[in-house]
């Protein structure tokens, strides 16, 4: 299999979301049995139909990369991770819907992923110091999915849907709630699944399909506008 | 009317600890998670609040600072709250917890936590059978024997976590321990795990694709019913599930293989930055205090071994016999009692100081490396 061929998707969260559940429903189509902590990174891989249904179906292979770990890791963690974040084609953010604090640190993993080019230091942890604009513009698609759904008590469930759906909107992407131990939230035809294949579908057309000069400049201005940002500060 | 004042003082500085408890747990313990229990949170400031508080008191005794009978009061009062707080309500609540997450017991919560409190207070009475506590004066159903055992269990931890700490610290400071890494062992070590990263992928990719042919001819296998069908479908499929089987033990393989290479770069990657470290003004300071700790503690577990073996009692601490030393040597005039008490109690101060420091820091270490599953399912 030629190197160009390869598709990969981040999906990052903080330690004990449930991202390593959401891989193996994601991937085998069964829920997780025997949960353990993931060292390093794990990979797996979801044969996915590139526009199901039409006849321009594909197959692709899209690998799912969890890399395990807390935001607030030792720096030798966290430069040691840095080793994942090469040539991304798209990423999940994992949250957790009982737990607030892995949502805000979400701001702070997506950082840690985009911004690995462009900071000579290599990481930007700081927490308030995102860019809108720059989630607008990012070629990266972003997919945002909460986990833990049924331990929501039904009466904050109304808050908790509206704090996602403004995450949602400050990260431009799609959000999923589910929960990682059973199947039929991700089952074919449900809301959820459509957003997934839409997200996976993104993912595949702006790997393939859009290499057209104009966007190239768009990528490279980005890098400057962001560097302009941090000279500001 | 002083007993007033005292209460006052006691009670603010109860306060205070309190609140550097809470904030503690909020801020460095707690940093990444939601608490939903508040209980937890009260317990632990409570009980850092009193021992603090009788940190204080012993400080208070030696400096002389309140009456003698207010002390002795708040001393009696911390010493019984603090037994309470220790062996009834944090072993209950550590129990309650721990049932509450095993789906098995969760109806009857209550009475599995108590059997559990039950069993922990059988142990604890038998830890007392060695030591020879029990004596007339006192009794059996008294405050002395719970103190005791409380206190053998304490200084055991205490003499763990010195020798622990004793070790460890020379070895995390001194640089004479510190491989020398280069920047090129660090990519080469990243390029393997990379490497062993796309050898997982491409078996996977095999893995998923024979799964799914296996699931499309499935289907055409399911339409064969019947005695015969069933012996057509395993003979034909056998191949190709021990094919999977093989394909699944090497991805296995390479999967502990990448935790182990990530785990070396981490480790390589900590080297580096200790090295960068170490060539700070800071990072030679503390080498030359680590040579200096590790032969202090040379000298310390000499001096330990010879006593044992030779049987003997040290009758003065190495404080005071290092002053005498001094003074008889540079013939200086110095009431040694008198300094040689506060310098001791100065250098106390600082052990427990530096060890209640060396506690948290432990305590958070512990929690970010290898409890995050653990505390997710303390809150359910």
């Amino acid at each position: 299999m030629a190197s160009l061929d390869r598709i990969k998707v981040l999906v990052l969260g903080d330690s004990g979301v449930g991202k390593s559940s959401l891989v193996h429903l994601l991937c085998q189509n069964q829920v997780l049995g025997n949960p353990s902590w993931t060292v390093g990174c794990s990979v797996d891989v979801r044969v996915h139909d590139y526009k199901e249904g039409t006849p321009e179906e594909k197959t692709f292979y899209i690998e799912l990369w969890d890399v395990g770990g807390s935001i607030g890791s030792a720096s030798s963690v966290i430069s040691t991770r840095a080793v994942f974040y090469n040539s991304v084609n798209g990423i999940i953010l994992v949250h957790d819907l009982t737990n607030k604090k892995s949502s805000q640190n979400l701001y702070r993993w997506s950082l840690e992923a985009l911004n690995k080019d462009s900071s000579p230091t290599g990481v930007i942890v700081s927490n308030g110091d995102y860019d809108r604009e720059q989630f607008a513009e990012n070629p990266v698609p972003l997919l945002l999915i909460g986990t833990k759904f049924d331990q929501i008590p039904d009466n904050k469930r109304n808050d908790v849907l509206t704090r996602t759906a403004f995450l949602s909107e400050d990260f431009n992407a799609e959000e999923i709630n589910l929960d990682c131990t059973n199947p039929r939230y991700l089952a074919a035809g449900t809301s959820n699944a459509v957003k997934l294949s839409r997200f996976f579908d993104k993912v595949i057309e702006k790997r393939y399909f859009t290499r057209d000069p104009s966007q190239m400049t768009g990528f490279t201005d980005r890098k400057r506008f962001n560097f302009k940002s941090l000279h500001y500060d | 009317m002083s007993f007033l004042v005292d209460s006052v003082i006691m009670v603010t500085s109860q306060v205070l600890f309190f609140g550097f408890g809470w904030l503690f747990f909020m801020r460095q313990l707690f940093k990444d998670y939601e608490v939903r229990q508040y209980v937890v949170q009260v317990v632990f400031s409570v009980t850092f609040a009193f021992s603090c508080t009788m940190f204080e008191l012993i400080i208070f005794e030696i400096l002389g600072a309140l009456s003698s009978s207010s002390r002795y009061f708040h001393w009696k009062l911390n010493l019984y709250v603090i037994l309470l707080v220790l062996i009834f309500v944090v072993p209950f609540y550590i129990g309650y917890f721990v049932v509450s997450n095993i789906r098995l017991l969760q109806r009857q919560r209550l009475l599995f936590a108590c059997m559990v409190w039950f069993t922990f207070m059988y142990f604890f009475w038998k830890l007392g059978d060695p030591f020879p506590i029990l004596s007339p004066k006192h009794g059996i159903l008294s405050i002395e024997q719970l103190i005791s055992r409380v206190g053998v269990i304490g200084v055991t931890l205490m003499a763990l976590l010195s020798g622990f700490g004793a070790v460890n610290c020379p070895y995390t400071y001194m640089s004479y321990f510190l491989r020398n890494v280069t920047v090129s062992d660090i990519l080469a070590l990243e390029r393997r795990l990379l490497q062993t990263m796309d050898m997982i992928v491409s078996k996977k990719k095999r893995i998923a694709m024979t799964r799914r042919q296996m699931y499309q001819r499935g289907e055409d296998q399911n339409k064969q019913t019947g005695f015969w069908g069933m012996i057509k479908s395993v003979t034909s499929t056998q191949t190709s599930s021990e094919n999977l089987a093989l394909i699944q033990q090497e991805v296995d393989a390479l999967e502990e293989l990448s935790r182990q290479l990530f785990l070396e770069t981490v480790d390589l990657q900590a080297t580096k930055e200790r090295i960068e470290y170490s060539k700070t003004f800071q990072g030679k300071y503390f080498n030359f205090l680590g040579y200096f700790f590790s032969i202090y503690c040379v000298w310390k577990i000499f001096m330990a071994t010879i006593n044992i073996v030779f049987d003997r009692v040290g009758k003065t601490d190495p404080v005071t016999r290092g002053i005498e030393i001094t003074v008889n040597y540079l013939g200086i005039q110095f009431d040694v009692k008198f300094w040689s008490q506060h310098i001791s109690f100065i250098l106390v101060g600082i052990i427990i100081v530096t060890s209640i420091r060396g506690l948290l820091i432990t305590l958070t270490k512990v929690q970010f490396s290898s409890t995050h599953q653990l505390i997710s399912f303390t809150f359910p």
